[in-house]
């Protein structure tokens, strides 16, 4: 079943001039035709500017298409009377960590998801535990999100969005601002999220290596779908991803590269082991 | 060593003090603030410095805190004092010049620094024993009923609790900003008044624009998490009074009687 549908959804910026007459108009989405199923891991790729924060928006209602309609969990994110409720279905997990913690105690920031909801405090405590366990910051619940590493704070937001039982999470770039160490275990997080939750994951990033486990790749180009299909499909597609100014992972480089040079080995390698594999068996 | 930074002045120990419910030690704190203006007599002094103290000692916080707050109104207690000493009209002991100090005069200025010095001691006790957090809790609950008259409590209460998370940040913030301004050669530090405060500039201008940055992007991350104000939204952490909170406010309706019973008593 599909979770998210969206049909020739269009959305454009529209500056003003003083007076209010129309100064210029961006397209920053396209036509785009999205079909996403419940329990799928989407990535969703593309260099600044291709239209796939905007992207983002939509699937939480904060933007509503210009033209063009989508569907979440089968609501029109267009019908004011739903906003709430798609809102729930579709947490969402920004760029910035210290700008989307609320509380001043993890916990308390946990719990904030499920208090605007109205729960009742009982389960409010529950879920806040159930939540950070689920990404492994159960011991930090009384620290202050202040004195916490970046992947720590993300993994916080990422539990207060988990804590209001969301059927889907929507990441933007979530990584953008982390070391290494930080970006491995937000990554590790959303996939056990995924894997065991069975919670639809929608990630948008540039960093390639985070695009491996997914189940499928969606390259986004000046507000247009460019690309889509499985990682190795998009993968052995080096020359076009070059094209749209993207990097691929190293070691699919690598097997490009020596490809070329005559070495017989299979399209869209994407991690060094399989390389590694490959390369023995010559 | 910027980011250690607490707000208020919180003193986390474990005491009964700490552990009643904020509303108490509000309600409590205005009510002590009241009686301090309600007597005139030494039998109130009294009763008022026995009670402090003992609440002071309840509490488990070091005197010297509260002394600490103090200083902040060192300058109007001297000028209460004065004024009181040599401006009251009555019987004269000293006369110094034009300058008459009366015995009516002494007794309001040691009267009226007694007075100061406990409300000072007497709001801090409750700044020290509680978390702003808390506080801003125990503020909304108590400021309900004004939403009736369209007084935005909740929100209000929110943009506090908000602003106590920022702080630490945004002092992060302008730590960062300093220090890219000083590699760059801006200086801080020398000059007169007028050049300090005009080499503030760079450095407000970044912080306010990062700040509204920032406003904004947590604005659609509340939004992102279906908040929209306090209709319908429960409480993770709800206000409930205890049995020592109903004793503490036992204790404040004692403290009361035994204040007009000694007015009443020594006051024929």
């Amino acid at each position: 079943m599909s979770f998210l549908r969206s049909s020739k959804l269009v959305y454009e910026y529209i500056r003003r001039d003083e007076e209010g007459n129309v100064e210029n108009i961006i397209k920053a989405l396209d036509e785009i035709d999205l079909d996403v199923k419940a329990g799928d891991f989407i990535a969703i790729l593309g260099h600044n500017g291709s239209g796939k924060s905007t992207l983002a928006k939509h699937l939480n209602a904060i933007l509503t298409p210009t033209e063009g309609t989508l569907w979440v969990d089968g609501m029109d994110t267009k019908d004011d009377s739903r906003v709430w409720d798609i809102r729930q279905r579709t947490g969402m997990v920004f760029q910035n960590p210290d700008n989307q913690i609320i509380g001043t105690v993890v916990e308390e920031d946990v719990g904030f998801g499920p208090e605007n909801l109205g729960i009742p405090t009982d389960e409010i405590w529950e879920r806040v535990e159930e939540s950070l366990r689920a990404v492994g910051m159960l011991q930090y619940r009384n620290h202050s999100p202040n004195k916490l590493s970046g992947g720590q704070k993300q993994r916080v937001a990422i539990a207060g969005v988990v804590a209001m039982h969301p059927k889907c999470i929507v990441l933007d770039e979530p990584t953008a601002m982390l070391d290494p160490n930080g970006r491995k275990e937000v990554i590790r997080t959303i996939r056990a999220l995924n894997e065991v939750e069975d919670v639809t994951a929608i990630l948008i990033t540039h960093y390639m290596e985070e695009v491996i486990y997914a189940d499928k790749v969606i390259v986004m180009d000046r507000g247009k779908i460019a690309m889509q299909g499985t990682p190795r499909e998009i993968f052995s597609r080096v020359e076009e991803l070059k094209e749209l100014r993207l990097d691929v992972p190293q070691a699919t480089l690598l097997a490009y590269e020596l490809k070329k040079e005559g070495i017989p080995l299979e399209d869209g390698i994407l991690t060094i082991d399989e390389l590694v594999e490959q390369i023995c068996q010559l | 060593m910027i980011r250690d930074i607490t707000i208020g002045q919180y003193y986390p120990v474990d005491s009964i003090i700490h552990r009643l419910d904020p509303r108490v030690k509000l309600v409590g704190t205005v009510a002590f603030v009241i009686s301090l203006f309600m007597f005139r007599r030494i039998s109130g002094y009294l009763i008022a410095s026995i009670f402090l103290f003992t609440v002071i000692q309840v509490s488990k916080v070091p005197i010297k805190f509260m002394i600490k707050g103090l200083k902040a109104i060192f300058l109007l207690l001297m000028i209460t004092v004065i004024f009181n000493l040599f401006l009251t009209p009555g019987e004269p002991i000293i006369q110094i010049w034009k300058l008459v100090i009366t015995k009516e005069g002494l007794k309001t200025a040691i009267f009226m620094a007694i007075r100061l010095v406990y409300l000072i001691m007497g709001s801090s006790i409750m700044t020290l024993t509680t978390t702003p957090n808390q506080l801003t809790d125990g503020l909304e609950r108590l400021l309900k009923p004004f939403n009736k008259i369209k007084v935005p409590v909740h929100e209000i209460a929110m943009m506090m609790s908000i602003a106590l998370r920022f702080i630490p940040i945004l002092l992060e913030e302008t730590d960062k900003i300093m220090k890219a301004q000083m590699a760059r050669g801006a200086d801080f530090e020398s000059g007169n008044l007028m050049k300090k405060a005009k080499s503030l500039v760079p450095l407000l201008v970044p912080l306010f624009i990062s700040a509204f940055r920032r406003a904004n992007d947590l604005a659609m991350a509340m939004e992102a998490r279906c908040y929209r104000g306090g209709e319908g939204r429960t409480k993770m952490k709800p206000l409930v009074y205890k049995r020592m909170d109903y004793i503490a406010y036992a204790v404040m309706c004692f403290y009361f009687i035994l204040l007009f019973t000694a007015g009443k008593l020594m006051g024929a």
